[in-house]
């Protein structure tokens, strides 16, 4: 297919970013102040790419759903972030983090991207660090590291289990002195709700402005969204409440290819569903595994017993049985996968026998409770708060959590998707992670694309549109915004019995069932057989109360879960016809002997990529082959 | 395991800043202890949903404890009774069946109500745009180890950079003063060296923002201390009135 050119530059791996940055068309200085560029986002991604462009003079206006930019769920992310800067010394290098990065997702991942994002991961850290962020540093003053997960260097930097928010109050800051500057626009509390397509070229968003209802239009040269992942479509993650597909999916509505949407991260380690009452799941940082020994009873019988009283011998410590030169550090996905396995064998643990032990004894022991404070202090807290529990004194209980979304809207090498003009950016983009996304990576690529990727390659789209300004009176300006008032005024008008959430939790309950951790062919097909009919009620039955003149967080869920529930039927048909089992997509059908997922190179590697037609059931299926130049496709293994 | 409570709220319903609002009181029944306050919330929109009443609104969004977009003053204490905690972490665990709990939003004249417990915070937004920031042009970073610095000056600098901008420090001083906010955010960037280019300007023009946004002074109640979730310590006012004074004499400005 013509419409899915990677654009990825020719010549040696090592040489194509310089050689892109090179080729890539520039706009003078002078002139970017006439080019008006629509950020949607305000997380790492979307902070980081508005201050850039604002700070090279570009006109900017930059849109979020909160009441802050600075409160975007990347605020959340606790571990750390990867950069092959070997300031330990440990034989790292961008190569060894291009091919950590590429092996971590399961050779799904195209190496161009990869391997720029290797490249460009140094400055991030300088970046941070001028910014202000206070990353941990040892006595001598120089910058400490710790280890994470698909890794045997240490190269993950951190601040504390806070290094999120950090980033993003450094990305924010940054973005507040553009603010100051003028040459960003802030718009919270500001949801988008449609793309406008003009001659096939993203031109402006339809918002609703969640204080005063009002809907209207933004018109801009380029659109770029940077919206994050599609986490939330199973009602319980580790995403924030208001964390949703809709500004991607209305893009992929209107033309934008929705790439790989089956790959989704099911965390290891977050902490177990306690009732059904539960609102989301809190994630424990994959930091603790440096540290923390996971263990289930080797009989079935211990697993009601207190801990302190299984003997060690008597204590299956899994993930070092099975996984010895990587041990508690496997990849996610694969640690999910060997959870979920000691479950189904009977031997979970606590009430609902969904979880396994994240033990921190042998670390006390050896460095003392100090050190462990020190180091995960604020997780053993929000532990605490969350359980009631000590885990200083008894071992954490967890149980792996959908966390992180490797699929999205489909871009070349210039982060641009196939619909000309739109931008999309961090984990709302397919690019980088593959099948499988590594700890402390997803920081990593939200602030080289805003960073140091999109500033460079923006101009190549916008040197083509001079002169091709479109105001918010054009005729498709005015549809799209009658669309987005006819669409809001439905969901007021059926004051049907059920509420917004009892239809999302529905449909997140039928997806961790049938497209979870495990998925098969009759699972899918149920799902798939199932969704319609939950939407179709949901269009019938649904009572969303208050008005559309007001802030009415009812109306706000209600638009957001409708799009979900498109969005999960094509994730299922994702997942259907991928009949290979790669990173966080497993298809039961598919596996080794030993439980290893089994991945069929020779008809799945590829990028798949959804065009929508209007229903669906009906979506067509593109392909981008994805070729292996530099590395060797192999099984991979953490043994 | 889990134990259930039933609950009386007495919940602050106000439909928008120009309409009066008042109290009124709903019933909490079944809640399981593991819960945390806003799942109380949610429990209790449903049961309202229901009966055909517009849900409670209020602000949340991580429910980690991390975002800071959650709010509520909980029996009169902002964020509730458990120390150096968000709403979104409070577990009803910490609540007895048959209390009565009032739920209202933050007070603070720079905050004005928008709708139930819904507050408007971008006065901490224009403080931040007002200086706090160091001016770091992207591409324009020296190698990060370039510059060492003592690992207590960083450790400090973190101490202060956890603030999470929940306004809980406004909202249970007397005086709604920001002080503790501001005196995060300038000691944070005040105590690396990559904040000595502009420590003078940010202090004057944060604290000069922070007074023209209507915030009060501080009379040194400490009760911001006592509920700020991210645990920020007073001392960190004292090193902004010392910021302050150093940057208003280096400035030639009379500090009153």
């Amino acid at each position: 297919m013509a419409t899915l050119d990677s654009k990825i530059p020719s010549g040696p791996l090592e040489k194509k970013w310089e050689k892109h940055k090179f080729d890539s068309k520039l706009v003078n200085p002078a002139n970017r102040r006439k080019y008006t560029i629509i950020v949607v986002g305000s997380g790492l991604a979307g902070a980081s790419a508005a201050a850039s462009l604002g700070e090279m003079g570009y006109n900017v206006k930059c849109f979020c759903y909160q009441d802050s930019p600075r409160r975007a769920h990347s605020i959340a992310a606790q571990g750390g972030i990867n950069a092959a800067k070997n300031y330990q010394n440990d034989g790292d290098s961008v190569q060894r983090l291009f091919y950590d990065t590429i092996k971590g997702g399961d050779f799904r991942a195209r190496e161009a991207n990869v391997y720029r994002l290797a490249e460009v991961s140094s400055s991030i850290i300088d970046q941070c660090t001028a910014l202000g962020v206070p990353f941990a540093r040892e006595y001598g003053g120089l910058l400490a590291n710790r280890s994470f997960g698909g890794a045997q260097v240490s190269r993950t930097f951190y601040a504390r289990g806070q290094t999120g928010q950090q980033l993003l109050i450094g990305a924010y800051s940054g973005l507040c002195a553009q603010i100051a500057a003028g040459t960003v626009t802030m718009f919270p509390r500001t949801e988008m709700l449609d793309l406008v397509v003009v001659d096939g070229h993203a031109k402006g968003i339809v918002v609703r402005d969640m204080v005063t209802g009002k809907i209207e239009a933004h018109a801009g040269d380029t659109v770029i969204l940077a919206t994050g992942g599609y986490g939330n479509v199973f009602y319980l993650s580790t995403n924030a409440k208001g964390c949703n597909v809709t500004a991607t999916w209305r893009a992929h509505k209107k033309g934008a290819f929705f790439a790989n949407p089956c790959y989704t991260q099911i965390h290891p380690t977050c902490i177990p569903v306690h009732g059904d009452f539960q609102s989301k799941l809190t994630l424990m940082s994959e930091s603790l595994r440096n540290d923390g020994r996971v263990w289930v009873p080797k009989k079935k019988e211990d697993c009601g017993k207190p801990p302190g009283e299984i003997a060690e011998e008597d204590r299956d410590y899994y993930l070092e049985r099975k996984y010895p030169s990587f041990g508690n550090l496997a990849p996610r996905d694969i640690s999910s996968r060997a959870a979920k396995q000691v479950c189904d064998e009977g031997r979970g643990i606590g009430s609902t026998k969904l979880g396994v032990y994240l033990d921190f004894s042998a670390a006390i022991k050896r460095l003392g409770e100090n050190v462990i404070r020190e180091r995960y202090g604020n997780l053993f807290d929000m532990y605490h708060k969350i359980t009631g529990e000590d885990a200083y004194k008894v071992p954490m209980r967890i149980f792996p959590a959908v966390h992180y979304t490797m699929g999205g809207l489909w871009v070349d090498y210039n982060l641009m998707s196939n619909l000309p003009g739109l931008h999309v950016l961090g984990e709302a983009n397919f690019s980088d992670h593959g099948a499988n996304r590594l700890g402390a990576s997803a920081l990593m690529q939200g602030l080289a694309d805003g960073y140091f990727v999109l500033p460079y390659t923006i101009s190549n789209y916008l040197v083509t549109q001079a002169g091709k300004k479109v105001g918010t009176d054009h005729p498709e300006f005015v549809k799209a915004i009658e669309e987005v008032k006819a669409r809001t005024e439905k969901l007021l008008s059926i004051k049907g019995k059920r509420s917004v959430d009892s239809f999302h939790r529905e449909l997140g309950l039928l997806l961790w069932d049938k497209c979870g951790m495990g998925r098969t062919e009759a699972s899918l097909k149920d799902a798939l057989a199932k969704i319609p009919k939950i939407r179709e009620e949901f269009w019938t039955n649904v009572n969303v109360l208050g008005d559309g003149n007001d802030l009415n967080q009812s109306l706000e869920m209600a638009g957001r879960v409708a799009d979900f529930l498109e969005f999960g039927e094509l994730m299922c048909l994702d997942a259907l016809e991928r009949r290979e089992s790669c990173g966080g997509h497993f298809r039961e059908e598919f596996q080794f002997e030993d439980g290893e997922a089994k991945r069929d190179d020779e008809h799945f590697a590829h990028v798949a990529a959804w065009e929508n037609v209007g229903e669906v059931a009906k979506s067509v299926r593109h392909i981008e082959p994805l070729n292996y130049e530099n590395v060797h496709l192999a099984v991979r293994s953490y043994k | 395991m889990s134990d259930t409570l039933n609950l009386t709220l007495k919940v602050w319903r106000q439909k928008n800043a120009g309409t009066p609002g008042k109290f009124v009181e709903y019933p909490a029944k079944n809640i399981p202890t593991d819960c945390s306050f806003l799942e109380m919330l949610d429990i209790v929109n449903e049961t309202l949903v229901q009966q055909n009443i517009e849900p409670i609104a209020f602000d949340h969004d991580c429910r980690e404890g991390i975002c800071g977009m959650c709010s509520l003053v909980i029996n009169g204490v902002a964020h509730g009774p458990e120390r150096a905690t968000t709403t979104c972490q409070l577990h009803m665990r910490h609540f007895k069946d048959g209390d009565t709990i009032y739920v209202e939003p933050w007070r603070v004249g720079a905050f004005p109500l928008i709708k139930d417990l819904i507050v408007d915070r971008s006065s901490y937004d224009r403080i931040q745009q007002a200086g706090g920031f160091i001016t770091a042009r992207a591409g324009s970073a020296p190698d990060a180890n370039s510059v060492p610095i003592p690992k207590q000056n960083a450790d400090s600098a973190m101490d202060a950079a956890a603030c999470i901008g929940c306004g809980a420090c406004a909202a249970a001083c007397p005086n709604s003063s920001a002080m503790l906010f501001v005196a995060a955010k300038v000691s944070h960037l005040a105590l690396l060296p990559q904040g000595q280019p502009e420590r003078t300007r940010r202090a004057l023009k944060m604290v000069t923002t922070m007074d023209k946004e209507g915030f009060g002074n501080c009379t040194n109640y400490y009760e911001c201390e006592a509920v700020c979730p991210a645990e920020i310590k007073s001392s960190f006012i004292s090193m902004l009135n010392r910021e302050y004074a150093f940057a208003a004499v280096r400035d030639g400005v009379s500090v009153i």
